[in-house]
């Protein structure tokens, strides 16, 4: 077994911080690993990814070969589509919808969501919207490492605890805000995933997933609404226009 | 035994610690700060380390080598252009020898990830005559740091770790041991050793060419140089190119492979591999310096040796996982995708709220009224105002050239002669200019962007900023009247456009320096 992942995002968004959640996972599950980043001047704002590679046999270069990439983990949509092409063919992007625009040319939101929607093997995340609702907007990248958290090879309370070390030394609140984000992107990525599987588009899925009360999302509830928004072509405009937050376990209300 | 998640440069760190090291020294510069930094933090409670970043790389060294000249163990780490800075020193302390063990860490930067070249410090080593590791793995960082200390004590000579950026910044888990203790405070009063007048120097250098012999045997019988012979096909690795060979052979390769990880270059092994096949890839991260040796001037006989100075390996940038798997010639792996052609690229930039954004808006108008003004700037930040929106610098060489170059354009009847410099640069490599300009009476203006850090390498200590800076830049001897000091905020934008004007206007040497701190280490701080 070997994994490997880019990191991806922008200077400042916390891609060391997912980094050392799983490092620290790879590391306690006995496994070897690598993990090569981004120092110095890119830093500043700049296009950022971490190299990260765990197995069970020795990992050789720190660099991931072009083609053994399994995974681009991408806490923005733009920085998602950048390093697709190291991607092997079965390999995955997990990616956040959320854009950092930091830059004068960057691409229309319509034009970058359906980029995103054309790659087969994605699953999206709203991680702004996870992010505020766990307590703190910068808590996007938790949000990321929970919605790629399905396709690691860790137990989910490994990898809550290395949250946890994390963000010790910030105190229980901050901790808790982190790892709340965490369960919401674990959550959020299972529901749509299972939504797409079910054949609901991943514009519609990646809408329904961001109507519901984030507490109340889980994945057993997937096909019960892939199922209700085949049948009844008025159930996701319905859910969509409702004046609050829907509880995902809520399916019966709309068919 | 104990585990530890480390960057090869915080591995280098700790294995120095735990080699019984007693003082690091350097200034910053990517990829080698980590180094620094985590000694720095790992020894901060104990108090039993001396840590403190230094003026440049030469005052780095020099501080290392007095270190060694009272017996302990010092190391000193820089990037691979600070060595150039440190060259006089460094070079000279092969001559002199060493007493406590003295240990030169420098990261290379192949790529130029962020650097101005790509230069290879293994010419350095070979250049000084003294001994160079290149580690593979962040465990061979940890472990070859108590080898590379004994073999300075055994030799009497500064031995080099040469590291580069992928290395430098890449972590993994790496087992310790128990910590040596420090050596005994023990002065070298080997007055001639350590006097190079030309009598004493003679002898010293013919010393340290008779030692190599000896540094060569050890190279030779090194266990991280070694040499399996299969097949005809025969390739050198040396450093990270090992383990991107390695990432693309099967166990069953037919290939006949030499790695190397000690210089200088093992000739037995090498010779042992040259007669054993008909083939010869040489990889290398860094120039071909291994290739250039073993090819000499006409070739080998019979063999063809590929590389970096035949195609197969691009003859710059950084050697990846890639480039040796087409140089093996195996077909690429499949891939998901084509590279996307039209991304929109997002280079660094400023921060939102830098002071430096305030004070190049106010050069650029101060400027305006000039044609095309150029102005001289140095490596820090800063250098971030050369791109788009601000492009308000037009060079960036050398650490304090921006004042250099500002004379010499001076000299040659150029105006406005314009420098900008940051306050750390400035110390380390600004003030000498300065005060050659002003003692010349050259007409050129120095703007100092005094952010009070060196904020590109992470907001380390500045030697230079407030008093200390203004006291300085006065102690060149600088009219008052031509020392200036603005708040490069938004709203003292006209103020400070007029002070600029004022200055430019003035004939003979002027000073502005603009005074606001780096937002990133306000931040931190803050933390």
């Amino acid at each position: 077994m070997e994994k490997n992942i880019i990191v991806a995002g922008v200077g400042g968004q916390g891609i060391l911080s997912i980094a050392f959640v799983i490092d620290h996972a790879a590391m306690d599950a006995g496994f070897h690993f690598k993990q090569a980043e981004v120092h110095g001047m890119a830093q500043r704002g700049g296009a950022v990814q971490s190299n990260l590679r765990y197995g069970d046999s020795e990992i050789w270069s720190d660099i991931i070969p072009a083609g053994k990439v399994d995974m681009v983990l991408s806490v923005e949509p733009l920085e998602a589509l950048r390093y697709r092409h190291y991607l092997r063919p079965e390999g995955w992007v997990v990616s956040s919808t959320t854009p950092f625009v930091n830059i004068p040319n960057y691409p229309e939101d319509e034009a970058l969501l359906a980029d995103l929607s054309a790659i087969e093997n994605i699953v999206m995340v709203d991680t702004a919207h996870f992010a505020r609702a766990a307590g703190n907007r910068r808590a996007q990248n938790m949000v990321m490492v929970g919605a790629a958290s399905p396709m690691l090879d860790f137990e989910e309370d490994r990898l809550l605890a290395f949250v946890e070390k994390l963000f010790a030394r910030k105190g229980e609140k901050i901790v808790a805000v982190n790892q709340r984000a965490f369960r919401f992107g674990r959550a959020a990525g299972q529901f749509f995933h299972g939504l797409f599987a079910a054949g609901v588009s991943k514009r519609d899925a990646l809408q329904l997933v961001g109507k519901f009360d984030p507490e109340t999302i889980d994945g057993i509830h997937a096909s019960a609404w892939a199922e209700a928004i085949g049948n009844n072509g008025s159930c996701l405009a319905a859910v969509l226009s409702a004046d609050k937050a829907v509880a995902c376990d809520q399916v019966a209300a709309y068919t | 035994m104990n585990k530890e998640i480390l960057l090869g440069d915080e591995a280098i760190g700790l294995g120095a610690i735990h080699a019984g090291l007693s003082g690091v020294y350097g200034y910053p510069g990517t990829p080698s700060t980590e180094i620094f930094e985590f000694i720095e933090r790992r020894t901060k409670k104990a108090g039993d380390v001396h840590a403190f970043w230094s003026t440049n790389e030469k005052v780095a060294y020099e501080e290392a080598l007095g270190m060694s000249w009272a017996g302990k163990r010092a190391l000193v780490c820089m990037k691979h252009v600070g060595l150039n800075v440190a060259a006089d020193a460094f070079m000279n302390s092969a001559v002199t020898g060493t007493n406590g063990g003295l240990v030169l860490a420098v990261a290379d930067d192949p790529g130029m990830h962020s650097s101005q070249n790509e230069q290879d410090s293994r010419y350095f080593a070979q250049f000084a005559l003294i001994p160079c590791l290149e580690p593979r793995k962040q465990q061979e960082c940890y472990n070859l740091m108590f080898e590379a200390f004994e073999l300075s004590e055994e030799l009497g000579v500064p031995v080099m770790v040469r590291l580069v950026t992928r290395i430098a910044h890449s972590r993994t888990a790496v087992a310790t041991r128990k910590p040596l203790p420090q050596n005994e405070l023990k002065p070298d009063k080997q007055i001639k050793k350590w006097t190079l007048i030309p009598v004493n120097a003679r002898v010293q250098y013919k010393g340290l060419t008779d030692k190599q012999p000896e540094l060569l045997r050890l190279a030779e019988q090194s266990p991280h140089n070694t040499l399996e012979l299969r097949g005809k096909s025969g390739i050198i690795a040396c450093g990270l190119a090992h383990n991107y060979l390695f990432e693309n052979l099967e166990p069953d390769h037919e290939h006949s492979i030499l790695s190397i990880a000690q210089y200088p270059l093992p000739a037995e092994k090498v010779r042992s591999l040259v007669q054993h096949v008909d083939q010869l890839l040489i990889l290398e991260d860094g120039y071909p310096l291994v290739e250039s040796t073993v090819r000499g001037l006409f070739g080998l006989e019979g063999i063809r040796v590929r590389g970096r100075m035949t195609g197969e390996i691009p003859r710059t940038g950084e050697l990846n996982p890639d480039i040796v798997r087409a140089a093996l010639q195996l077909a690429p792996l499949p891939t998901a995708c084509e590279p996307a052609g039209d991304l929109s690229n997002r280079p660094p930039a400023l921060c939102q709220g830098c002071p430096h954004t305030d004070s190049f808006k106010a050069l650029n108008d101060a400027l305006s009224i000039f044609d095309d003004a150029q102005v001289f700037s140095d490596i820090g930040c800063y250098a971030l105002a050369a791109l788009p929106p601000l492009e308000a610098v037009h060079s960036c060489v050398a650490m304090g050239a921006s004042i250099g170059m500002a004379a010499g354009a001076a000299h040659a009847g150029y105006s406005p002669a314009v420098a900008a410099i940051g306050d750390s640069t400035f110390s380390h490599g600004g003030i000498t200019p300065l005060m050659s300009a002003v003692q010349q009476n050259v007409n050129l203006n120095v703007l100092v962007v005094d952010n009070s850090t060196v904020g590109m390498t992470g907001t380390q200590r500045s030697m230079s900023t407030g008093t200390t800076l203004d006291q300085i830049i006065l102690g060149t001897g600088i009219s008052e009247d031509h020392f200036r000091v603005i708040e490069p905020i938004p709203r003292n934008h006209a103020q400070n456009v007029e002070v600029l004007r004022e200055e430019l206007a003035f004939d003979g040497p002027s000073v502005v320096v603009a005074r606001r701190a780096c937002i990133e280490a306000q931040k931190r701080k803050a933390i």
